[in-house]
């Protein structure tokens, strides 16, 4: 039972990074500016390290290997929040999200470094060393646009607008929520959600932005138990699609 | 010697703004180039490792992060603005030449050393080696340097190998 739910945790964590991971990897080449071309794109390539990490785990209590994890799976398989599904969008909404996300994460990563279950506390407080960028990057940028011109805060505020009741569904619970709470492995979703929600409002009033009042969050939920947006599909198809030509090809 | 303003091209390109339009909005209509520097280890020098372009200070050091900090081992980061550095032009570049009667100037000693320590080294890798030299061997004397037909030469006395006289060795510079 314990293990089930460690496993729910783990998809649920590596396949919203390798999700998002591919979708920013799409700025390759076309990101506002140089320097941040190659730094999302960095910031990409980290989250896809990461859900590597969690695939091994995963691989260790007994599931497939990361690579045929992470490629072989129908989108139906995929425990992954909408947030994540979503196209890149204009700039604004995809650095709103990267906001949103790793904001999240770093909540959660927080308290599975304290986590019982030893493996993944370990690699919790790994990740977080790398996330510390990201938190820092995500929030130098909101803060410097949503101070500067009109212009810029309008593009953020109608970004954000858009993926803020987007952003509830990475808390979205599981059925196994119970289980890791008593385990001491991470808190319910619903109390990770209020610390976000409450560092993350405070956050964005300081770049000037109107916090959206987020009422049909639970729309966006399904992801989790594998009911997905229309857009994982074709992302998945590009994803593996090279993969998909010899499985047992040796990299 | 003229100094000049910056080695960044684009400064002598653009029309720079005149000073009385807010410095805010010169950023955001034009931004910056930054000079990188980078430290491996704390305690060591920063060295210049590129450029970004920024709209402010804060903007270049997250942006340097990623593009010179990843790759490497990094401990700490510099940018200053391009504009701020001040260079040299290289038509006055003759100016760093030396006057062939000035050595005495440059740091040729250090090569000396350089060359009688790897001597040394060498020498006594390979007696090691051939185990034909016992550890009561005294070390050689103290090298000596004298000028010899307008040559600056230095001496040094090897230790002496088992029932052989002590050698000299001369090391012309």
């Amino acid at each position: 039972m314990q293990t089930e739910a460690i496993k729910d945790l783990l998809y649920r964590m590596a396949d919203d990074k390798i999700i998002l991971g591919h979708r920013n990897s799409e700025w390759v080449g076309i990101g506002p500016v140089l320097e941040e071309d190659i730094a999302f794109a960095s910031m990409a390539q980290d989250e896809i390290g990461h859900a590597w990490s969690y695939f091994q785990l995963l691989e260790e209590l007994g599931e497939t290997d990361p690579d045929t994890n992470a490629f072989m799976r129908p989108a139906a398989e995929y425990r992954c929040c909408h947030l994540v599904e979503y196209p890149i969008g204009d700039y604004a909404f995809s650095l709103v999200r990267h906001y949103l996300f790793d904001m999240a994460d770093k909540v959660r990563l927080k308290h599975l470094s304290d986590s019982s279950y030893k493996p993944l506390a370990e690699l919790a407080r790994k990740i977080a060393r790398e996330e510390k960028y990201h938190q820092m990057h995500a929030r130098v940028f909101l803060q410097q646009l949503g101070n500067s011109s009109e212009e810029a805060n309008q593009k953020l505020q109608a970004a954000l607008n858009e993926v803020y009741p987007i952003a509830f569904s990475i808390f979205e619970p599981t059925i196994h929520n119970e289980t890791l709470a008593n385990a001491g492995i991470l808190p319910l979703e619903d109390s990770l959600m209020k610390e976000w929600r409450m560092e993350a409002e405070n956050f964005l009033r300081s770049c000037r932005l109107h916090v959206p009042l987020a009422e049909d969050m639970i729309e966006h939920f399904g992801g989790r138990s594998g009911f997905h947006t229309l857009w994982l599909a074709p992302l998945l198809a590009e994803m593996t699609e090279v993969f998909a030509i010899d499985p047992q090809a040796k990299w | 010697m003229p100094l000049l303003p910056s080695y960044d091209p684009r400064i002598n390109r653009i029309e720079l703004p005149s000073q009385d339009i807010p410095y805010e909005e010169e950023n955001l209509l034009q931004w910056q180039n930054y000079e990188v520097f980078t430290q491996q280890h704390r305690g060591e020098q920063h060295v210049h490792t590129g450029s970004v372009h920024a709209p402010n200070a804060e903007m270049a050091l997250l942006l340097a992060k990623e593009q010179f900090g990843r790759r490497e081992q990094c401990a700490n980061i510099w940018v200053v603005k391009s504009r701020d550095i001040h260079a040299t032009s290289y038509e006055d570049s003759d100016m760093f030449l030396h006057s062939f009667d000035k050595n005495y100037r440059e740091g040729n000693g250090y090569k000396v050393k350089d060359t009688i320590e790897s001597f040394k080294r060498d020498l006594f890798a390979r007696l090691e080696k051939e185990n034909r030299i016992s550890p009561q061997t005294p070390t050689p004397t103290p090298e000596k340097t004298r000028v010899e037909k307008g040559q600056q030469v230095t001496v040094i006395h090897l230790p002496t190998l088992e029932g052989k006289p002590t050698r000299k060795v001369i090391i012309r510079n």
